[in-house]
């Protein structure tokens, strides 16, 4: 069998996508599955990602699979000078299929090049992080019962945010129609416009909240973090603008849900955690059955 | 007073020619070519007037013919550069550079957070304009553009 990784969302084929997404709906009804019964995993964080290590290790977990690797590189041998090249090809040699995730950008391509295993890309610094995309489209298509001819909102660090840059090329394919909220500093780069006006795509961009949101299918938040600002002042500013409250929520639509990849720090306020529009955390369970789906697809199970 | 009719550069029996070579440049193209590294009789001259490029650069090189495969290689440091491939001291062929699809091994990403620019990894582009050079890297995927580009 030809070895497949996954390092860019690009990777994957329109059927490949469907085809994960078909897979994540049967993981989601019988989650706990022994298809990874004698198989070693290695997970490789090179930078600290709690929250992405355990949705993968969980993932594998239930399906039966051993893990090894590391959780920050200082405890590894890179730590010693050990170049990604020779963890990588030593590595590979212990193990059925590597997640890792590097603050260096092309890592991960780098790696899939020199394993002699699969690799998935768990984030290459502000380069790409498909298992998220993946939930993401997972968690759409769950809750709008398609991914077809719709209206997605974006709110918050729109510029460096690279899940909304992924999720928005990643939709295009669905023909969606974007709105982009964001402060004038953080706004969508151009190159993305660029990439929407090509395809004949509909975009609009606006600098806060308006009655607009009325027409959202899916609104999906970010952080606005202070360091992405030159000016302190500036973020003082905006920082109470992109905050998502309850009441807010009134006029929008039924089907409509609020995603965030998660962390959270204060852009959605605890009150909308109660309303059945916040989808934010059964998204992140999404992203065991997504990462289950993906392991055995690459994996050739599935 | 009659002007001294002579060529800058003596004229070779067989081999290619390549004129037109941005005066900057001539290092950059013999490093491209791997001109160090051949056996036959190079000459060439540098800092020659040019009314297209200002200072210009010319390369003869006896016996040998280069694939387009190659020569586009110097596309990206010489794009006007015109090749005469000689036979028996004339002229047989005239060709162009053309900016090639990809690219390896010659530009430098100019993203400073690149695996490329950690470790021992060869570069790789894919070319998203030929007009105004824009390279998009293999790995990182971010673009170089031509007032950013480093030949390596």
């Amino acid at each position: 069998m030809k070895k497949r990784s996954l390092v860019s969302i690009d990777d994957f084929s329109t059927e490949e996508i469907l085809k994960i997404l078909d897979l994540t709906a049967e993981f989601e009804k019988e989650p706990t599955q022994k298809l990874l019964e004698g198989k070693v995993i290695a997970t490789l964080f090179f930078e600290p990602s709690t929250r992405t290590r355990l949705s993968f290790e969980s993932a594998i977990n239930r399906l039966g699979g051993k893990i090894i690797g590391f959780s920050d590189a200082s405890n590894s041998s890179v730590s010693k000078g050990e170049t990604l090249n020779d963890t990588i090809r030593t590595v590979s040699n212990y193990c059925d299929l590597i997640v890792m995730r590097h603050p260096i950008e092309g890592s991960a391509r780098f790696a899939s090049e020199i394993s002699k295993v699969p690799i998935i890309n768990a984030g290459d610094g502000a380069n790409q992080h498909p298992s998220q995309t993946l939930l993401d489209l997972y968690s759409i298509k769950k809750t709008q019962g398609t991914l077809e001819n719709l209206n997605i909102f974006m709110v918050g660090d729109l510029k460096y945010g690279r899940t909304v840059h992924s999720l928005m090329m990643a939709m295009s394919r669905w023909k969606a129609t974007f709105n982009f909220i964001s402060p004038e500093e953080l706004k969508m780069p151009d190159e993305f416009k660029l990439y929407l006006d090509n395809l004949g795509l509909k975009y609009y961009e606006h600098n806060d909240f308006t009655d607009i949101v009325s027409r959202a299918d899916i609104i999906y938040m970010t952080r606005v973090q202070k360091e992405r600002f030159s000016d302190p002042i500036e973020y003082e500013k905006v920082k109470n603008i992109y905050v998502l409250r309850d009441s807010m929520l009134k006029n929008t639509k039924d089907n409509m849900r609020i995603l965030h990849p998660l962390p959270r720090v204060n852009e959605i306020h605890q009150d909308v955690d109660e309303n059945p529009k916040a989808y934010y955390f059964e998204q992140a369970l999404n992203g065991v059955y997504t990462r289950q789906s993906i392991l055995c697809y690459l994996l050739g199970i599935k | 007073m009659k002007e001294p009719k002579q060529l800058s550069v003596s004229a070779i029996q067989n081999g290619t020619v390549i004129d037109h070579v941005p005066a900057k440049n001539l290092f950059k193209v013999i490093q491209i070519l791997g001109l160090d590294k051949i056996d036959t009789q190079i000459t060439f001259g540098t800092n020659l007037e040019s009314k297209k490029l200002g200072k210009k650069a010319i390369i003869k090189i006896s016996g040998v013919y280069f694939e387009d495969e190659d020569i586009n290689r110097i596309a990206l440091v010489a794009p006007d550069a015109k090749l005469n491939i000689i036979r028996d001291y004339e002229v047989v062929e005239k060709k162009v550079v053309v900016v090639p699809d990809s690219i390896t091994g010659i530009a430098k990403c100019m993203n400073p957070k690149c695996i490329t620019n950690f470790e021992h990894v060869t570069t790789k582009f894919r070319v998203v304009s030929k007009k105004n050079v824009v390279l998009k890297c293999h790995y990182c995927e971010k673009m170089t553009t031509q007032e950013n580009l480093h030949i390596i």
